[in-house]
């Protein structure tokens, strides 16, 4: 498997009067081609910052503090902000869990699709609203033709999603990025969405990075997990090994503390305590103040990275593999 | 009705609130929102009753228009054996006291420049409890403690509080007031799920200690199973499915119950992919489908949906809105 994008050292920080706080400290990873990677975590754990910072779009006054970002072999990091921002529109494209930070709410949807398009490519109004049509198609938006014409106010909350795919899909990136993309949705309509994902993912064969904190949807979707605490990667795996076989404390914690696994008059396996903010991260491993396999290092000494198995890393002092 | 009956601490029946949608220059009325039409159900003492659906279905009108937030046009809300609905000003106040409500957001229902320990006296001084401020901060300390605070924390704000802290401080300012009733409207909504278990954990243990009952609003069946003793599912507008919590996810009568239970992510690795088990949108509660609400959706409709109106008929344990509950059994999914 080959990388598209390869993320090395990334951190990312905000200003303060104390100095810079840092919200992304250190993540590695790769997205390879045709997989769906997912960053999961609870928020706070600095995974949407993470995708932002690979987009270079972190809020301002945010930046990235060092670290590299290649697609394709591209820094990214070191690029003008013209070719940046032409990536970003045909390379690389983000669908939001609120698809109206993107949508334009006096503009029709058909023609904010059109002007995507003909934004990134030499073509024709009418080409481009032909490809429109068919992406609506492929989106799965019943009656494409009159949905061309409305307004995002006139479509449900799920069609304002497919619209938003549909505008993502429109300059054929390499990678999508969907930050937290059935969260604001029913549940009916967020599994209509999820298997609308899959099947584009399938039929495209393109790279994933999928940004939730439910464990349900990335069981759904995901090839490999890799799981966020405290601006840190914790553990990385393959799908199946992480939900059937945890390594991390925190990760066996998460998947334990989903109440639907929860056996009928027993009580609810909780994680103590919250995540601490970045000005209250301890100075060994972050997840030491909640975790009930501490020892005496993990107060003091960051984990290195381990590689227990193929395929599989963790940041832990004390994983035993005995799962969960 | 009335209840004499120790056994139901609320019976609803009948609930209709419907929201006159006006329009032009003389606000004349062209249609109601249909939030909620002929909902019943009862809660017993220390019980748990969850109330289900999506978007628009109406679950939190419902909670709202039981602690008259709303003002149902019809229907009997009768707790502890008096109508809710029935009551004049002065007596829906003292009644007030016996049923509470923790919202989604504790940050909107929070007063930012009070300290917490004088929002959660705040009831307690209307409601005559405590003789003293001394006393009154004695309770607050030991409500905080109740709810695993640190009582040290009774004068600080609520911004210096995280989502999961705010949200305890929310409960303890509705037990402050001893309530029998609790209306949690998505209260674990908006939380991580490591701190959702710390508060569902809480809940739980407040119920068994307290003999609390609970009307708990959510959209999320995952936290239902874990919490609920009983279950009512809406959608736009009416209940289509109630019942006891395990046949409800054992073996759901309604396909609309079927289905939503279906759409859940599993997180079990070998179960994945499947099919998204309801297709198309809700459609809008100003004007739903006519016979069944849900047989625009619905993936066994018959032709008779399409005109008559189903009537709830009791399956076990409790009862479904569909034409098939009475036809034949359930099947299990």
């Amino acid at each position: 498997m080959s990388a598209v994008l390869e993320v090395r050292d990334l951190r990312t920080a905000f200003p303060s009067s104390g100095g810079p706080v840092p919200v992304v400290d250190g993540v590695s990873f790769d997205l390879n081609r045709g997989e769906v990677l997912a960053l999961v975590g609870e928020s706070g754990s600095g995974k949407s910052m993470t995708a932002l910072s690979a987009m270079r779009l972190v809020p301002k006054p945010g930046r990235v503090v060092s670290g590299s970002v290649r697609l394709d072999g591209t820094e990214l990091l070191d690029l003008p902000v013209t070719e940046m921002r032409r990536v970003r529109g045909a390379r690389m494209a983000m669908i939001f869990q609120e698809p109206m930070t993107c949508l334009n709410p006096v503009v029709r949807v058909g023609e904010q699709v059109i002007e995507a398009i003909q934004l990134h490519e030499d073509v024709s109004k009418a080409e481009a609203r032909a490809r429109t049509r068919e992406l609506f198609v492929e989106v799965g938006i019943p009656d494409p033709e009159a949905r061309l014409d409305a307004f995002p106010h006139q479509l449900s909350g799920g069609l304002k999603q497919r619209v938003m795919i549909a505008m993502a899909l429109s300059t054929r990136p390499e990678i999508l990025i969907a930050d937290e993309p059935t969260t604001a949705l029913d549940v009916t309509v967020q599994a209509q969405i999820l298997a609308l994902l899959r099947d584009l993912q399938r039929d495209r064969d393109a790279a994933i990075l999928l940004i939730t904190h439910d464990l349900g949807i990335v069981n759904e979707l995901a090839d490999r997990v890799a799981v966020m605490y405290a601006g840190r990667l914790v553990e990385v795996a393959e799908r199946r090994a992480l939900l059937s076989d945890p390594r991390h404390p925190y990760t066996q914690g998460l998947l334990r503390s989903i109440p639907a696994l929860a056996r009928p008059g027993e009580a609810l396996p909780e994680i103590p305590g919250v995540v601490p903010s970045p000005d209250q991260w301890p100075a060994g491993c972050r997840f030491a103040t909640r975790c009930p396999k501490r020892i005496d290092r993990c107060d003091t000494d960051f984990p290195e990275e381990t590689a227990p198995a193929e395929g599989r890393r963790v940041w832990c002092h004390v994983h035993d593999g005995e799962g969960a | 009705m009335s209840d004499a009956n120790d056994d139901v601490l609320l019976r609803v029946s009948g609930l209709r609130t419907w929201y006159p949608i006006k329009q032009g220059l003389l606000r004349k009325t062209t249609g109601y929102v249909q939030a909620a039409t002929d909902v019943g159900f009862t809660i017993a003492p220390g019980e748990t009753l969850a109330l289900v659906g999506e978007s628009g279905c109406g679950k939190s009108t419902v909670g709202r228009s039981i602690l008259r937030l709303e003002n149902p046009q019809e229907g009997e809300v009768f707790f502890e054996g008096r109508d809710l609905l029935a009551l004049d000003e002065e007596a829906l106040r003292a009644a007030r006291q016996r049923v509470q409500i923790v919202f989604q957001d504790p940050m909107a229902s929070l007063d930012p420049r009070m300290r917490i320990r004088d929002q959660i006296a705040e009831g307690m001084h209307s409601f005559g409890i405590g003789a003293d401020d001394a006393e009154r901060g004695e309770r607050v300390a030991r409500l905080l403690e109740r709810v695993q605070l640190d009582p040290a924390a009774m004068d600080r704000y609520p911004h210096e509080f995280s989502g999961g802290q705010r949200q305890r401080i929310c409960i303890a300012r509705a037990l402050a007031v001893e309530p029998r009733l609790i209306v949690c409207d998505e209260s674990v909504s908006a939380l991580d799920v490591s701190i959702q278990a710390q508060i569902l954990n809480l809940l739980r243990e407040l119920q068994d200690e307290l003999g609390l009952s609970y009307l708990f609003i959510t959209h999320d069946l995952s936290v239902v199973k874990y919490l609920a003793h009983q279950v009512a599912v809406m959608y736009l507008g009416k209940i289509v499915e109630q019942g006891p919590t395990e046949r409800i996810f054992a073996s759901p009568a309604h396909p609309y119950t079927q289905g939503l239970l279906a759409a859940i992510p599993s997180i079990d690795p070998d179960r994945r992919g499947g099919a998204p088990p309801v297709l198309g949108d809700v459609p809008s509660p100003s004007d739903p489908p006519a016979g069944c609400h849900f047989h625009t959706r619905c993936p066994r409709v018959m032709d008779r949906c399409r005109r008559e109106v189903p009537s709830l008929v009791p399956v076990e344990g409790g009862a479904s809105r569909c034409f098939l509950s009475s036809e034949d059994p359930p099947e299990n999914h």
